[in-house]
């Protein structure tokens, strides 16, 4: 029987309510003090190990405090006074460089600073919580945990702290301190006329944003019509890849269709080859001089030094990059919604056919309906996929061809590759982080309705 | 009526073909000019002259690699960057990424649903938009000074935020009857227990699956690992390197052995999509069996 070791009883509990309110409304005096020096209460408790562990982070805090933070959140607040200057030395008769404040490096302590004050918040909180739960088990004369017993409590009822630890610093530092960065700088003028260490940028409120979208703003002869073509594209590359792949699935598992296997594997072949490989081909072969134009010249369909301007004029090449996604996504939809089509009840098909019903007929009534009432939850999914497919677009066009209307922007740039030229080529840093925002604001409106739909969907899935 | 049913099976298998050529020919394309004899990039005509397996000798030898004053290129090193970065940040994201599912799958505390909430805030964001902010943090961290630093810093960034990615293991542990838990807890099992003796050894295919696609992920990322790698063209990746082949200085020379190193990167990668879909089949029908 011996497949887990047994282990004893919990010989306590967890008093019922542990709001901070709480803690202060019923807590003693020690227990009210832990909130400002962390560990008291468990110290004076002979919970030595865990008070220490709580005392040792404040003081650490409090160091880092005095010696780098509080100045840390005052450059935050002006980033940076000092302006990088030049000197004159007479004894060595040249101009030196006087160092200056970096606001870039000031924005980025200072959010660190604020993140670290989080937490220690969190985790006077969290002493304070500590100190009224051994105060509660003392008054009931339960048991004390001691440090053994916390170590062990990792593997039971905090297992969750434990195991999101290590994944939740990883997420802090590379997901959400990142974007808490960006997100302040839409609200700076770091932009190329400001480059720290050289010069310093300062705060400016919503200047971006006005310049971005108000009709008189510098940018927006820029932004509506960019946005303008990232709606169209999304909308395009989403429908065609789902009408067609839904179709192209329909065909393969068609009743008389052979080989279903082989088929789905000749489309299957083009999704396995990666992303960037297949893109790569693609605008060498729709290149001036690419395999297309050469076959059209031998045909003799355009002259002999002709070719068409794929991606170099403006109207053909948005045309060109919605096909050439259409040949990318066809075999991802064809992949996803073959289980879905076997799924669908075959006493509708047969009705159908019963009343005379014709294969188009039975497609627009029956097929996509259904097809669409399961899946419109992916096809939002794959909406905003689009609105942020950096890589075709990138990859295939570059976002050319250029136009002097736009602000470092190519005619089929979208809001992502339009936001990547500005921060990694233009040094735009700002007006990058406001696309940022406002794509996202774009994503978070249409998740919302997904959200809604699921519900929904949920729903009457359960009356079914 | 039989007739006219052969016509539309006729029709369809014409259809199928026409369809099959358009999406077989690219890639039939870069096999061919991966061959070609004839250097050079876009010729004036399509099927080669002649054929040669000397790109595919040259690119791995590294033969004709140092152009006077450009990049030299190394493709096996490329390749063996890659593969260890992508070791490496395979192993880490996959136990994020089982160990967030886990929690929200089997766990019930406090903070669960507001977690939930933030991961699907956080996921509405542009991927990229924080990168040139992960750019200076590394570099604060004093984590871009030597190539292999660099190398480091990459694999923290393609495994750092993925304990996000939860989803699709979440639901496949959803899957597994929690009466096998609640069954060991009566003998005596921790929480812990659970997860490494009983989620993880019914969890194959999920976590196959898991691995499969994040080891994909560092073959085909060219933005990260060019804003890190910069011009350190001996730590470069397969990706950034392959895309500097097509460049205009050097599309010249490297034309035909860019596609024999597409070739070359896209059979592994083929074989591990294929086999990610099967896991990827199998954890949803295993799933549905209990």
């Amino acid at each position: 029987m011996g497949l887990f070791k047994k282990k004893a009883p919990l010989k306590y509990d967890r008093p019922r309510d542990e709001s901070i309110s709480h803690v202060f409304k019923k807590g003693n005096t020690i227990t009210k003090l832990s909130f400002l020096v962390f560990g008291l209460g468990n110290i004076m408790n002979k919970q030595i190990a865990r008070g220490l562990i709580f005392l040792v982070l404040e003081i650490l805090y409090f160091v880092y405090m005095i010696l780098f933070g509080i100045g840390a959140i005052g450059d935050f607040l002006t980033l940076g006074t000092v302006e990088q200057g030049q000197v004159y030395n007479e004894a060595l008769g040249i101009y030196e460089y006087s160092m200056g404040d970096n606001s870039m490096l000031c924005l980025l302590y200072g959010v660190i600073t604020i993140v670290l004050t989080i937490a220690i918040i969190f985790l006077a909180c969290m002493s304070a919580k500590s100190a009224y739960c051994t105060q509660v088990r003392i008054a009931k004369g339960q048991h004390i945990p001691t440090f053994r017993d916390d170590i062990r409590s990792l593997k039971e009822e905090n297992l969750h702290a434990f195991l999101l630890a290590l994944p939740i610093i990883g997420i802090l530092v590379f997901t959400i301190v990142p974007l808490v960065f960006m997100i302040l700088i839409a609200f700076t003028s770091y932009d190329h006329e400001h480059q720290p260490p050289g010069s310093l940028f300062s705060w400016v409120g919503l200047e971006n944003f006005r310049s971005l979208v108000a009709s008189t703003g510098s940018l927006a002869k820029t932004f509506w019509p960019v946005l303008g073509w990232t709606l169209i594209w999304a909308v395009s590359a989403t429908v065609t890849c789902y009408i067609l792949g839904l179709l192209l699935a329909l065909l393969i598992n068609r009743k008389d269709t052979k080989g279903k296997g082989f088929w789905r594997f000749m489309f299957v072949l083009s999704v396995a080859v990666p992303q960037f490989v297949t893109l790569l081909t693609m605008r060498t072969i729709f290149n001036a001089n690419g395999p297309v134009n050469v076959l059209l010249r031998e045909i003799g369909i355009i002259g002999a030094t002709e070719s068409i301007p794929f991606f170099t004029d403006p109207l053909l090449a948005k045309i060109t990059i919605i096909c050439i996604n259409i040949w990318i996504g066809v075999p991802f939809t064809m992949l996803s919604t073959t289980g879905i089509l076997q799924n669908i009840p075959a006493d509708l098909y047969e009705a159908a056919k019963i009343d005379g019903a014709s294969a188009p007929v039975i497609f627009r009534k029956i097929t996509l309906p259904y097809m669409l009432f399961v899946m419109t939850p992916n096809l939002i999914t794959s909406f905003t996929g689009n609105i942020n497919n950096f890589n075709v677009i990138f990859l295939l066009s570059g976002g050319g061809p250029d136009s002097l209307d736009y602000y470092f922007a190519g005619k089929t740039d979208l809001l992502v590759t339009w936001l990547y030229k500005l921060t990694i080529t233009q040094k735009d840093y700002n007006l990058g982080a406001v696309i940022g925002i406002l794509v996202f604001i774009i994503l978070a409106t249409l998740s919302l309705l997904t959200y809604h739909r699921t519900g929904a969907y949920k729903d009457e899935g359960a009356f079914q | 009526m039989r007739a006219k049913r052969k016509i539309t099976n006729a029709a369809c298998y014409v259809l199928l073909t026409v369809l099959s050529i358009i999406w077989v020919l690219p890639i039939l394309f870069v096999i061919l000019t991966s061959f070609r004899e004839e250097g050079g990039s876009y010729k004036t005509y399509i099927m080669p002259k002649g054929y040669t397996l000397n790109n595919y000798k040259e690119l791995i030898l590294g033969i004709n690699s140092n152009i006077s004053g450009g990049t030299s290129i190394d493709f096996t090193r490329w390749f063996f960057n890659t593969l260890i970065i992508a070791i490496f940040s395979t192993l880490l994201s996959a136990f994020f990424v089982l160990c967030v599912s886990f929690v929200m799958s089997r766990l019930r505390f406090k903070m669960r649903k507001k977690f939930l909430n933030i991961a699907m805030i956080l996921g509405m964001f542009p991927g990229f938009m924080s990168m040139i902010a992960v750019y200076y943090i590394l570099k604060g961290l004093g984590l871009l000074e030597t190539g292999v630093l660099k190398q480091l810093s990459l694999v923290l960034v393609y495994s750092g935020g993925a304990g996000l990615g939860f989803y699709m293991a979440k639901g496949f542990f959803d899957t597994i009857p929690k009466s096998i838990d609640e069954a060991a807890f009566i003998d005596g099992a921790t929480k812990w227990d659970t997860f490494t003796k009983i989620t993880i050894p019914l969890s194959k295919p999920i976590i196959t699956y898991t691995l499969l696609t994040s080891f994909m992920g560092p073959w085909v990322d060219y933005i990260f690992a060019k804003v890190i790698m910069g011009n350190d063209t001996e730590y470069y990746t397969i990706a950034i390197g392959l895309w500097t082949m097509l460049e205009k200085e050097y599309v010249d020379y490297y034309y035909t052995q860019f596609y024999a190193g597409c070739v070359l990167i896209s059979i592994p990668i083929a074989i591990v999509f294929l086999l990610s879909q099967s896991c990827y089949v199998e954890g949803v029908s295993g799933a549905v069996k209990g």
